[in-house]
């Protein structure tokens, strides 16, 4: 099997590596300017000198200033309570769709894709009086609640699980495993290239989720990152931008460093996932 | 006796995700739909239904228009480009220039980068005199301070460009696995028939990845209406709406001036203008597929 | 004689039972307070607290910091809905419309019975109370107040030839001086302005200085009228737009807040108007010397008032809003307010504040400190009224569609309180 085929292109080699190089630098200098002042004194946010002098106060700044610690935490249970809530429904779901055939099926799919256009970022209003109507307002349990059924997770899922082929199905049939025993030991672990692929994007879309934690949090027990940092932006005494960035660093770090380690991993797995 | 089995078992399985799915998705949907006919409660005053009265309101709504268009433009600016940068992203990753690793790592890295906390450093980028943008133009072309955010002429363009720069990376990882799982005989095929790079392109490349351009248009299509966070940070929607998007103003609406029937009404809009989008480029994908 | 031995038992018994479950039975008291300054406010609030508790057996108070004012008041509206409000709260002063529309504060007045307590009232800055006032009765605390005041750069004033310890006093000053404190650079661009009045985020504020130093107001103590079309206020507008369209000494366009400190320390601008909440920060910062003022003045000298209020909230038992009010009472008092005022720069709202020592040493040390006190003789009300985010709202919009171009100032103004009417109509 092909991993890494490159094309041979017969363009301007030359021209062409020099727009990749330009157009890859401008992409990477938000993070690069955000590291450049995270590691230096206020003075140099605007002046860039060789020898600018590093310092780690603008992270200690940025970590006494508000709760940080309690915020990572939040937002590490929730990214792991809803990844596993949405493996745990999307797997069933897309099993089910897959596997069994039963009246509705087209129509429930149909409903299913539905979610990928109308997603729970869109209807705040109403799931917000929802919400409140479980008296669940301001607790990380409500801040998962709208994205465990996920659409995409049920699409990605069900196609996979489509490509297995039948005959490892009746072959355990035959040893008499039951619909669940089928589940987990055959099908589950065929489809791992998917659920790596499926849950990098979960992981990463939900630690970067703003509007509906904003919304449905208001305390510091429960708010996650994205919200801490933009409180924590906002105040009247204007920006020291050094600090906010130490800041920013810390709320993507954990990210950025997990991409950095797994990215060969994550583009295969996107491209075994058969996403095309 | 088998087909019942299958029958119970399915739905038994996919009843979690369906009840899920029905109260955050469909549930809500009907429901903001109902609540639009009705005023916005307010204390101890119950919500009482006015029928189209919040419809009405909508249509003499200057701001309403204001932001309408400008989620037109938004979608107009972000949608071509990102798709188009991550198509031509994902060709130069993908071929045997110098440097590839490093520039993949560069285009992706927007993806799990918070969007609310870059927008601190556009902020700073678009900052007038000693952002970063003036100091290249006033240190390499003399030229005067510019206050691209400040100014309604060209806020919301400088919004669009922030939402370009967080997703095309993102697209661009579906269309390099899409590339990489195309057989290299088409192109050796090609090779040996004569045909340019462009044309190779043009007429074999791109016909093979409509899937990808399919699925990536679609998402593009529901950014356009989703990538709002930046705005809180960098303009707030100002000056005076310039920049502000539908699905920011509905925030404002319901959660700053707590007018949860008129934000009701500002969300049926947004939910049929998705509907009629993606619906209609599905059907005109549909026809322009080439599948291998 | 028996018997009444027996009663006299039973007496003593219950009055000891009554003793004993009356300090058994605390009053719990749950605090929301908001953090809008950078810097150990947070701490210093929870240190207040932490003393009040100590000193006072049977209150427990939970502080609870609740992000920002926004934040504060959502999180207060929100519990309050749920039924679980807050004791207290300190909330933006100009929310009071909202909070009382919502049912969920109750006036200071029926707490106050003692001669000292009325004392007391009567002893908070009178341009405070504004916000804090209204149908004759008192909503509102001042707690951490604040207003704008005008930053100079001494070395830039000495370089334009102008004497460093002067400020300008009028419009027409800040005119000719910001003219003479522009600079250009080698290209002709401008390097350094005269004066900088941002005007991003919530430009009614620092707006209303120029409305108030031309005498105008732009609404009712009642929140329920707004006066935006007056013609005085159509001329601070024109001034404000003149400033960088026909005088050239401000730039152009939207002006961004939270980037105002760092141009004045980056030599961009002479001048700024911005809170005397960012005195520590300009202080810590400024690689010059630098003057705090009052704001030029037009037809009087004049300014807005900015900041929090302590509210007691109405669905409570009366011991605890005795409790709330004893706090309320307490953190008011000159050697708390001193401690608060110093930690993050708010202005102290009582007058005996500012006679403490450690006031006394603070102010000599850095006299700065005293240029938002001495405003408050001219400072007026914060634009406020029911609907106060949707008003505020429609006023920015007009104050930004004049600012850059967009509309003329009459214009955006007309609109702007012919939206504004439309929603106040409903409240009169």
């Amino acid at each position: 099997m092909s991993t890494a085929y490159k094309s041979n292109w017969s363009f301007d080699s030359i021209l062409n590596s020099l727009a990749m190089w330009l157009l890859a630098f401008l992409w990477a200098l938000p993070l690069l300017y955000a590291i450049w002042t995270a590691f230096h004194p206020a003075a140099y946010e605007t002046r860039f000198v060789w020898n600018a002098p590093l310092t780690l106060q603008n992270f200690k700044e940025a970590w006494a200033a508000a709760p940080f610690a309690r915020y990572f935490f939040n937002t590490v249970l929730l990214v792991t309570m809803i990844l596993v809530c949405q493996f745990i429904l999307c797997t069933l779901a897309a099993f089910a769709f897959a596997r069994f055939n039963f009246p509705g099926r087209g129509i429930l799919f149909t409903l299913v894709l539905l979610q990928l256009l109308v997603m729970p970022d869109i209807l705040i209003v109403e799931n917000y009086k929802t919400i409140r109507a479980l008296d669940l307002v301001d607790t990380i349990v409500a801040i998962g609640l709208p994205y465990i059924a996920s659409g995409f997770g049920i699409f990605l899922l069900r196609q996979t699980f489509m490509s297995i082929p039948k005959e490892l199905d009746e072959a355990a049939r035959v040893e008499g495993t039951s619909f669940l025993g089928l589940l987990w030991k055959v099908y589950i672990p065929l489809a791992k290239p998917t659920y790596l692929a499926y849950g990098l994007v979960s992981v990463s879309h939900h630690w970067n989720n703003f509007l509906w934690p904003l919304i449905i949090t208001n305390s510091v027990e429960t708010r996650p990152v994205t919200v801490g940092l933009s409180i924590f932006s906002a105040i009247d005494a204007g920006l020291e931008w050094s600090v906010i960035n130490a800041a920013t660093l810390m709320t993507s770090g954990p990210l950025l460093i997990a991409f950095l380690l797994f990215q060969r991993q994550f583009v295969q797995s996107f491209m075994r996932a058969g996403i095309k | 006796m088998i087909h019942r089995r299958e029958w119970v078992y399915g739905w038994l399985f996919l009843s979690p995700a369906l009840l899920f799915l029905f109260t955050f998705t469909h549930y809500p949907a009907a429901s903001t739909i109902i609540s639009s006919f009705f005023s916005t409660p307010k204390g101890r005053r119950p919500a009482k239904f006015i029928g189209l009265e919040n419809y009405q309101t909508l249509i003499q709504d200057e701001v309403f228009w204001k932001v309408l268009g400008n989620n037109f433009w938004f979608a107009l600016g972000t949608i071509p480009i990102s798709v188009g940068l991550a198509l031509l992203m994902a060709l130069w990753v993908n071929s045997h220039l110098k440097g590839t690793t490093l520039s993949r790592i560069a285009f992706f890295a927007p993806t799990v980068l918070p969007l609310i906390a870059v927008a601190n450093i556009w902020l700073f980028f678009y900052t007038p005199g000693f952002g970063l943008i003036d100091q290249f133009r006033s240190g390499l072309f003399g030229l005067p301070a510019i206050n691209l955010l400040g100014n309604p002429d060209t806020a919301l363009a400088a919004v669009i460009v922030v939402a370009i720069w967080k997703e095309a990376g993102f697209f661009m990882i579906f269309y390099l696995a899409a590339l990489q799982s195309i057989p290299p005989v088409l192109r050796e095929a090609a090779d040996v028939e004569g045909a340019s790079s462009f044309y190779y392109l043009r007429k074999i490349l791109l016909p093979l990845l409509m899937p990808t351009t399919l699925f990536v248009s679609v998402n593009a299509v529901i950014n356009s209406f989703r990538l709002v966070d930046h705005i809180f940070v960098m303009t707030d929607g100002g000056p005076d709406n310039a920049s502000s998007l539908l699905l920011f103003y509905i925030y404002e609406t319901a959660f700053k001036y707590w007018q949860t029937g008129y934000a009701a009404t500002l969300t049926v809009v947004m939910l049929i203008l998705l509907s009629i989008l993606a619906i209609g480029q599905f059907f005109l994908f549909d026809r322009k597929i080439h599948y291998q | 004689m028996k018997l009444s031995q027996k009663m006299k038992v039973n007496c003593i018994a219950s009055l000891l039972l009554t003793g004993v479950s009356a300090s058994a039975s605390a009053v719990d008291l749950e605090f929301y307070f908001p953090v809008a300054v950078g810097g150990a406010a947070a701490d210093t609030i929870q240190a207040l607290t932490d003393e009040y508790v100590a000193a006072n057996d049977g209150v427990n108070i939970d502080a609870v910091y609740a992000g920002s004012y926004g934040d504060t008041v959502t999180k207060a509206l929100t519990a309050s809905r749920g039924g679980k409000p807050p004791q207290l709260s300190v909330i933006l002063s100009v929310d009071m419309f909202t909070l009382i529309d919502e049912e969920v504060i109750m006036p200071f007045d029926s707490l106050v019975k003692t001669d000292d307590d009325k004392a007391w009232l009567e002893s908070f800055y009178p341009a405070f109370m504004e916000n804090s006032q209204t149908g004759g009765k008192t909503y509102g605390i001042p707690f951490q107040r604040s207003t704008p005041v005008l930053y100079w750069n001494k070395e830039a004033f000495a370089e334009a030839g102008l004497d460093p310890d002067t400020p300008p006093a009028t419009w027409e000053e800040t005119i000719e001086m910001g003219k003479k404190l522009v600079k250009k650079d080698a290209d002709g661009n401008v390097s350094r302005w005269g004066v900088r009045i941002p005007s991003s985020g919530f430009p009614y504020w620092l707006f209303q200085g120029l409305t108030t130093q031309n005498d105008v107001i732009l609404a009712n103590s009642d929140g329920n009228e707004t006066y935006f079309d007056d013609p005085k206020v159509a001329e601070a507008l024109q001034y404000l737009v003149d400033l960088s369209m026909k005088h050239e000494v401000m730039a152009p366009g939207i002006i961004e807040w939270g980037a105002t400190p760092k141009a004045f320390f980056e030599g961009q601008t002479a001048m700024m108007w911005t809170s005397t909440g960012n005195l520590t920060n300009v202080r810590k910062n400024a690689p010059f010397d630098f003057g705090v003022g009052l704001l030029p003045g037009n037809k009087r000298r004049g300014a807005p008032t900015g900041g929090g209020n302590f509210f007691i909230f109405a669905d409570s038992t009366d011991e605890q809003k005795a409790a709330a009010f004893d706090f309320v009472k307490w953190i008011s008092q000159p050697a708390q307010s001193a401690k608060w005022t110093i930690a993050t720069g708010y202005v102290a709202p009582r007058a005996d504040t500012w006679e403490t020592d450690e006031m006394k040493a603070y102010t000599a040390d850095f006299a700065p400190a005293l240029v938002a006190r001495d405003q408050l003789e001219f400072a007026v009300a914060e634009l406020s009224t029911y609907e106060n985010q949707r008003v505020t709202g429609i006023f920015n919009d007009a104050l930004a569609a004049a600012i850059t171009g967009t509309k003329s100032v009459e214009e955006a103004l007309a609109e702007a309180q012919k939206n504004a009417e439309a929603i106040l109509k409903d409240y009169r």
